[in-house]
């Protein structure tokens, strides 16, 4: 039962994630994305981290998504935008990426036949996430914290209005 | 067998449950905001009215439903039925009593929060897509004021799950045997119902649909059964949030002699007429005062809630 859930999602992100490459209308390929992260987030439930699955639907799909979704209403894209993306999506650009990509696919196949599955997890309840972030990766969380901080002094300056005196 | 059996009674119960209650409050609304306001509201189709959502729905049903040539389609349909699903799923997790719950999750509250952000899709595809610069605008603020507020409801919830040391809305509940969690999270109380209100974009912190300058908002578009689709989200979404106040603040199912869904469902009542009488009372903000206010009033307060929290129960230990 497991197992068809796993592959229905995976099924499912893989191909909105390739909607989401091939999608000439940015919107249509960010709504293919946030299909994408959701399925993602299943995953992740199912192989027993429920925390990551919340945070991934919340954080992701739910906040920088609608960012992105946010700006390009502010832009007001329109047909000239379509044709520009279908001059750019020419069957010679799928060359660089499509060979990058099938390296990653390469090493991917090579962990999967190697020894050992990342299938076989216990759950991870979310004191346990706390306890490990808190406890031997705080290091890590103070860095992020600094470099987020770091981000919103940056934000704030930039949307700041100049004093007229 | 039984097992399944039991189960599925529950999801449409529920089901059920949820729908029938948004439809029954459409009538519950305009009935006391008559009363409020010293006027008779709808009393001719029925007895007090009580068909006047039968009558509704079938004049929805059979208006013409018209999707604008200058939208984009899809999207365009698709808003509306995002809008309903994720005011129905987060139904999913509310322990209507000990038993009668259709997923006992760990991450419970979390699920809440996470359908919650899914939320502001309806409201900023649905006004993207009408290709309409009113519903854009409505669109744009619906989606600014929805993230803002989204941030500190969550903060303003965490007091409890300290509190509680679950994200369990059943051991959330169980945890307040002793004593409701309104009294000593009154701030996170305060706090969570405001930002409920402006999530599910009820007055006064309906800007985005302001009807007085943006003719309906991030919906002006829409017609027929779509329409009616958001009109029913609106709905199912302030009986969600008046039933998650009754499960983390007010003891959900717990009360003495009547029986366990009894209580919730009567305490979920009087939050719902509680959103009505605001509704019949409050004027909106301005859009600049609803943004300073959540940045610079609820945000520092709801922090500041789960710093004095975390110290309590740090010290009770």
């Amino acid at each position: 039962m497991t197992n068809i859930i796993f592959y229905l999602a995976a099924g499912v992100a893989i191909l909105s994630t390739f909607m989401v490459i091939t999608r000439l209308n940015a919107v249509h390929a960010l709504l293919y994305l946030i299909v994408s992260l959701l399925s993602v987030a299943l995953i992740f439930f199912i192989l027993g981290a429920p925390f990551a699955a919340a945070l991934e639907v919340i954080i992701y799909a739910g906040a920088i998504m609608i960012l992105f979704i946010f700006v390009i209403m502010m832009l007001n894209l329109g047909p000239p935008a379509i044709e520009k993306e279908r001059l750019l999506l020419k069957p010679g650009m799928w060359l660089g990426p499509g060979l990058l990509a099938a390296i990653l696919l390469i090493e991917l196949v090579l962990i999967l036949t190697g020894p050992g599955s990342a299938t076989k997890a216990a759950e991870v309840p979310p004191r346990a996430v706390g306890l490990t972030l808190f406890g031997p990766y705080v290091l890590g969380v103070e860095l992020a914290s600094i470099l987020l901080l770091a981000g919103l002094v940056g934000a704030f300056h930039l949307a700041r209005k100049e004093r007229n005196d | 067998m039984m097992l399944i059996l039991k189960h599925l009674l529950v999801v449409f119960g529920v089901l059920a449950a949820a729908l029938s209650a948004s439809a029954g409050l459409v009538w519950l609304e305009r009935r006391l905001l008559g009363l409020w306001q010293d006027r008779y509201g709808p009393n001719r189709v029925g007895p007090f009215g009580l068909l006047q959502v039968a009558a509704d729905g079938l004049k929805m049903f059979f208006k013409e439903d018209w999707v604008p040539p200058f939208a984009d389609k899809p999207v365009f349909i698709l808003a509306p039925v995002l809008a309903l699903i994720t005011a129905l799923l987060a139904f999913a997790v509310i322990p209507f009593t000990a038993e009668i719950m259709v997923a006992d999750l760990n991450i419970g509250l979390l699920f809440f929060l996470a359908i919650v952000s899914l939320g502001v899709y309806g409201v900023a595809l649905g006004g993207w897509s009408s290709n309409n610069k009113y519903a854009l605008i409505g669109a744009v603020r619906g989606v600014a004021q929805m993230l803002s507020y989204e941030v500190f409801m969550g903060l303003s919830l965490m007091g409890v799950v300290l509190l509680t040391g679950s994200f369990n809305l059943r051991e959330i509940v169980l945890a307040q045997q002793n004593m409701w969690f309104c009294i000593p999270q009154f701030p996170g109380l305060l706090i969570f119902m405001i930002a409920g209100f402006a999530e599910t974009h009820r007055m006064p912190f309906d800007l985005p649909e302001a009807e007085s300058e943006l003719v309906a908002g991030y919906h002006t578009e829409y017609s027929g059964m779509k329409f009616g689709l958001f009109f029913v989200g609106e709905y199912l979404g302030i009986t969600m949030t008046s039933a998650m106040i009754v499960t983390l603040f007010f003891g959900g199912w717990l009360g003495p002699v009547l029986p366990p869904l009894v209580w919730f469902a009567g305490k979920t009542l009087v939050f719902i007429c509680l959103f009505i009488l605001v509704r019949a009372t409050l004027p909106r903000p301005r859009y600049d005062q609803l943004m300073a206010f959540a940045w610079k009033v609820f945000l520092p307060l709801s922090l500041l809630n789960l710093v004095i929290t975390g110290a309590v129960v740090v010290a009770g230990r």
